[in-house]
């Protein structure tokens, strides 16, 4: 059977939508009426048939329009892919996990083929099929991370372990939360965190840190994080803040519906093989408020959780601008009853 | 299951005595299957059932870690130590179904050095055999120092000459060779990162040296797994499990916690990478801590202490366990 993928487009018009199927899998990720941060960390292993979980590394039905758009935001800027020189074998770590486990999930849209280093990767979705040795950068059209990660939905950071801390030295960054990769590169840690308001207090960097340089190979982690982003738009970046940030301001009480989005992303951690380094998938799912509230559930929680959330994070969500329209928009739907515990919808 | 990561069940594929103290082990996974990938510097954790008891001691990969057929690994044998050894050499035969840990690298290569200059004494060596073998590969700039007590207890000595030539240095004690340490030090180029597997003696020497010689921390890299060390029996209180437990002389105090049933989380079983970290609810005594985990001042505080080799004296101990 397999996947039907979408014709749409996350700048311009946003034709972007989720079927009715992908609303109903769509990662919620407030299990109660309030957000405050925590350390909300857990074993990576498969979940129940038919949610984001299914496989480890999800594709979906925006995966085609998802690596359009991706090839679009590295023509006009390069610089949103960058691995330092000491990253290569990383880069093929990354290559392997990622064509494995494509192929493993999906077998009907990929197929890896080893015989020894000779590798055969066909990418049916994308019309590719190149045979290339692995380890021999010069057989890819790409650096390994680089071709792998045009061929995969989210952004992909590679961190280098060392020193007791991780150092963002590799990654590809297109659809990004108002972060920047060229900004960010070669920092450890604790530099590229320091804009986060009241987790250092809490001390949740350095519980952080600790569990992540003892992720083990075979056993990853991950967690959920959130935000907001005005249109359907993948790349929300620093660099093109001129294109999204006045969005902010064009929310309207009429709507709310079509152009809020909830953006959710499910961040991974992995130990990688070769390199002992560790790579952060950052895989982002958008849903726009109209079909968010499709689950009654999910429209009473978000009211209370947006309403009651502390300032700063509000601010540093970039919420600000346009939350009283959104918690006057959503009260409507919030008849005071109560929700059920846990993630999914009733 | 208690560890941190996820277990391999293997056979014993070969069994090759080495020289008078030192035996190698083959394994290979018994689903025929290939052993996951690893890095040079990593180890697994073998666990032996020796009778009633489990033990469970690291040791470092030394194959090539582009050969994943098997993983092998070497084994000092130490006649006054808590039996680890003695055990691997008595009774792992060829054809035996045994348990190892997925690897853990703690003593991974720094991938921005422009040369790896490795020293070794004696068993430390092992590390280091796979090292070698992935920088070769990819064309890496490498130094290797050994030093051994004699050229019968070189281990694999004539194997690295064999393969890297003038990049091996053998040095041996009974011929009075030493480590050319201060010229080492003082003659690498930018940008070398020192790398030293051996007895603790030798390890806080070669940091030492190193520091007065200006190496900046970040570019030291040593492997100290610290054995276990028998002492006094002592009897320990778990607040959380509420059991009360004696640990043997021979015995750590991890493994008396995990043989109550209790499965703390650990990696290294060897004082380095903190996962068995443990809080202490009172105690009347006083600890002998042999961990590199903890800093000074948690040593002095009271207040947490690394199961795996550190241990206690005095009337009681309450831990959070």
């Amino acid at each position: 059977m397999g996947i039907t993928f979408r014709k749409e487009t996350f700048r311009d018009d946003f034709t972007f939508k989720n079927s009715p199927e992908h609303i109903r899998r769509f990662p919620f990720p407030f299990h109660e009426d309030a957000y405050m941060y925590a350390v909300n960390i857990e074993p990576h292993v498969v979940g129940p048939k038919g949610s984001v979980l299914e496989n480890l590394i999800d594709v979906d039905e925006h995966y085609v329009a998802e690596m359009q758009d991706r090839a679009l935001v590295l023509a006009e800027d390069p610089l949103r892919c960058q691995s330092l020189p000491h990253m290569t074998l990383a880069g093929w770590d990354l290559l392997e996990l990622l064509m494995e486990q494509q192929a493993l999930g999906y077998p009907e849209h990929f197929t890896l083929t080893r015989d020894g280093d000779r590798w055969r990767w066909i990418n049916r979705p994308l019309g590719i099929d190149d045979t290339f040795t692995f380890g021999d950068t010069s057989t890819l059209p790409y650096g390994p991370m680089e071709y792998i990660t045009r061929q995969s939905q989210g952004d992909f950071c590679i961190l280098d372990q060392r020193d007791g801390n991780l150092w963002m030295d590799a990654g590809m960054v297109t659809t990004q939360a108002d972060w920047s990769l060229d900004f960010d590169i070669g920092m450890n840690f604790f530099e590229w965190h320091a804009p986060v308001p009241l987790a250092h207090e809490k001390g949740i960097f350095v519980r952080a840190l600790k569990f992540l340089t003892n992720i083990q190979q075979g056993k990853p982690a991950r967690r959920l994080n959130w935000t907001m982003t005005i249109n359907p738009r993948l790349d929300t970046s620093p660099e093109n803040y001129h294109k999204w940030g006045p969005d902010r301001a064009t929310v309207t009480p009429e709507n709310v519906g079509d152009k809020v989005h909830l953006r959710v992303e499910l961040q991974s951690f992995w130990r990688l093989p070769r390199s002992n380094g560790i790579v952060f998938p950052i895989r982002c799912y958008l849903i726009k408020m109209d079909e968010l509230v499709t689950q009654p559930k999910w429209a009473r929680r978000l009211h209370r959780v947006i309403r009651d959330l502390p300032d700063e994070l509000a601010n540093y969500k970039g919420l600000t601008r346009f939350r009283p329209t959104l918690v006057e928009w959503l009260s409507k739907l919030d008849d005071g009853s109560a929700t059920s515990p846990g993630f999914g919808p009733d | 299951m208690s560890t941190g990561t996820t277990k391999l069940d293997v056979v014993v594929s070969d069994v090759v005595p080495v020289n008078d103290l030192v035996t190698r082990f083959h394994f290979r996974r018994r689903d025929g299957e290939l052993l996951p990938t690893f890095s040079g510097g990593a180890h697994v954790v073998v666990e032996m059932r020796d009778g009633e008891r489990t033990r469970l001691n690291p040791y470092s990969l030394m194959g090539s870690p582009l050969d994943t057929r098997e993983y092998t690994i070497s084994v000092r044998r130490d006649d006054v130590g808590r039996g680890g050894s003695l055990f691997m050499h008595r009774n792992v035969r060829p054809g035996m179904e045994m348990v190892v840990s997925y690897p853990v690298n703690l003593f991974s290569l720094d991938l921005r050095a422009k040369k790896h200059l490795m020293l070794a004494g004696g068993i430390g060596i092992t590390p280091f055999m796979a090292q070698t073998a992935q920088l070769a590969a990819e064309g890496g700039n490498f130094e290797l120092h050994y030093t051994c007590r004699t050229a019968s207890l070189g281990t694999y000595a004539d194997v690295l000459r064999e393969r890297y030539d003038r990049r091996v240095r053998l040095y041996h004690d009974d011929l009075d060779e030493r480590i050319e340490l201060d010229r080492l030090l003082s003659t690498q180029p930018l940008g070398t990162h020192l790398y030293v597997c051996g007895p603790a003696g030798m390890i806080n020497w070669v940091r030492d040296r190193a520091a007065s010689f200006g190496w900046p921390s970040e570019t030291v890299h040593f492997e100290h797994f610290a054995a276990p060390q028998p002492g006094l029996p002592f009897d320990v209180t778990l607040a959380v499990s509420g059991k009360t437990i004696r640990v043997d002389e021979q015995q750590s105090l991890l493994e008396a916690i995990e043989a109550a049933g209790v499965d703390p989380p650990y990696l290294c079983r060897g004082g380095v990478c903190g996962q068995c970290e443990t809080n202490v609810v009172s105690y009347d005594g006083k600890f002998i801590h042999n961990d590199h985990w903890l800093s000074e001042e948690e040593h002095r505080s009271g207040k947490k202490i690394m199961p795996c080799v550190s241990r206690f004296e005095g009337r009681s101990l309450v831990l959070e366990r």
